[in-house]
């Protein structure tokens, strides 16, 4: 009975390693709901008051979320759509053909540590808002360590249930999240509507004057590093750098009718990354009017001021159905290395690591370095996939070398990963280029890395000779 | 049932949005604004769940 269940629990994606079927491919209106979902979440609650924090001014976090946006959605449909549709393959078994097990094991190491993580932050932030009927000690924006017994307490306990969830049922959290997603999309709108009132906003002109003057001045909080505009372009823009030009989306966007299906990730981001930034920025501007200069950075806390009860459910509910399924799938990369452990003792194991993770308030701090950090660790895997791709037959080497070349170990590939993250390094140690910058030349220096090693190990003369 | 669920839901968001707007406008106080929001959120939190991942 309970290996029936855990067996349907862990029942991986569809055509794990068949192209997708073209009766199985779905319409776009699938496509649209479920990306307009899928980007307001628990991490909203934190990216746009640390913008705030961070100093941006209005017309540069306008102007640079248009623009990174856009950015984004033409990366999802310029580059991840048109190759998920040609191939139909997961991003696992297509990195697989390129780079072989051995590549894919490490970068399912790395991915499902980087998730343990961002799921430990969505801990937290729900821990925010968990807390405030028990008053605890909220973190403040300089903590990196837990400031009281009673905040680890309740992130582990926190931790253990959603744990427990994640052990018990991916599908039911999945449902669940459908479910909530529409509402927390306008709580965000009433979080937004309702800050501006209370910030005296009654018109036009006064909305540009509060912007520029209260919300979004321009002068970052003490111990906070300035953001300009070119910082807000490239975060809006990389923040899901791993799901396009790092190619997760494969997985998703393999199911489409039409490679045109990647724009719709414009619902997704122009709800989550631009009307819900601003609104939960404006959240935090309230916050910071009614109680100057506080240091305390709480979402949970945040959003009770301005909504109440609903403003605190949702910080709970944007946390869990963010950090539910992102435990899930770091449980099951792990367990594409690890295939013979049961599932319900990985997702223990990573449920375990994720909870002790989110002790730290440095998560919810960093998040922007980290969701940085996560894409630009996980890119140059994609950009091996775009290099594969498009280059393979144009520069004369093996495409698919692992597969057709019968190797667990695509050296190339592992190489253009470790090559292309020593220069991002290199740039941020020597040059001091901030890491939201990296992933731009990071890719260009993996697709290039990628193409000469292939041209040198595996020619397509040298395979055809053989 | 489920038109009657529909409509649960949809006054629930209704509730959600709806207030937001009447505070912004002056014509309800902070304080009731999130009394509906609450039960706007309990409306739909009760009734979507009997519809939302229906394929029907």
């Amino acid at each position: 009975m309970k290996n029936t269940l855990f067996k349907k629990i862990v029942a991986r994606e569809e055509f794990e390693r068949d192209s997708v079927p073209g009766d199985r491919l779905k319409g776009s209106k699938g496509f649209l709901g479920m990306y307009a979902g899928e980007h307001a979440a628990g991490t909203e609650f934190v990216i746009g008051p640390l913008f705030v924090a961070h100093g941006v001014s209005a017309g540069d976090l306008f102007i640079g979320l248009l623009l990174g946006n856009l950015l984004a959605v033409l990366s999802w449909g310029l580059i991840t759509a048109p190759i998920a549709v040609k191939k139909r393959f997961t991003l696992y078994y297509q990195l697989e053909r390129i780079a072989g097990k051995g590549v894919v094991n490490w970068y399912n190491l790395v991915n499902a540590l980087m998730f343990c993580f961002l799921a430990g932050s969505m801990i937290a932030v729900s821990a925010t808002a968990v807390g405030i009927p028990f008053n605890l000690e909220m973190p403040t924006l300089t903590d990196w360590m837990p400031r009281t017994s009673g905040w680890v307490i309740t992130v582990l306990l926190m931790g253990a249930i959603i744990t427990l969830v994640a052990i018990q049922g991916y599908s039911q959290v999945s449902k669940f999240a459908n479910i909530m997603s529409p509402w927390m999309i306008l709580i965000f709108a009433a979080a937004g509507i309702v800050g501006l009132a209370q910030l005296g906003v009654g018109s036009f002109d006064s909305l540009i004057a509060t912007a520029n003057e209260v919300i979004w001045t321009g002068v970052p909080m003490t111990g906070m590093t300035k953001f300009t505009i070119w910082h807000i372009i490239f975060f809006a823009w990389f923040c899901n750098m791993a799901m396009h030009i790092g190619m997760s989306d494969l997985t998703i966007l393999r199911f489409a009718k039409s490679w045109k299906y990647g724009f719709l990730t414009f619902a997704g981001v122009y709800l989550g990354h631009f009307l819900a930034w601003l609104a939960s920025g404006i959240l935090y501007a309230v916050f910071l009017q009614a109680n100057a200069a506080s240091q305390e950075f709480a979402p949970g806390a945040i959003a009770y001021q301005t909504l109440g009860l609903a403003g605190a459910v949702c910080v709970v509910v944007a946390g869990w159905t963010t950090a539910n399924p992102t435990i899930y799938r770091a449980g099951l990369a792990l367990q594409g290395i690890f295939p013979k452990v049961p599932s319900w003792k990985i997702t223990a194991i990573v449920g375990g690591i994720t909870s002790l993770a989110a002790c730290f308030p440095a998560l919810v701090m960093r998040l922007l370095d980290f969701v940085a950090l996560y894409g630009l660790l996980l890119m140059p895997m994609g950009a091996v996939i775009f290099a594969d791709f498009y280059f393979s037959k144009k520069f004369g080497f093996q495409d698919e070398q692992a597969l057709n070349s019968h190797t667990n170990f695509s050296m190339p590939a592992f190489l253009s990963w470790i090559l292309t993250l020593a220069f991002c390094l290199f740039l941020n140690f020597s040059y001091g280029v901030d890491i939201f910058f990296l992933g731009l030349p990071g890719w260009f220096v993996a697709v290039a890395i990628f193409v000469v090693l292939s041209r040198i190990q595996y020619p397509i003369k040298k395979q055809l000779i053989a | 049932m489920k038109i009657l669920t529909k409509i649960v839901s949809f006054a629930g968001l209704a509730l959600t949005i709806v207030p937001s707007i009447m505070f912004y406008l002056g014509s309800v106080e902070l304080d009731s604004a999130k009394v509906y929001m609450g039960v706007g959120m309990f409306m739909w939190f009760v009734s979507a769940p009997f519809w939302v991942n229906s394929k029907a």
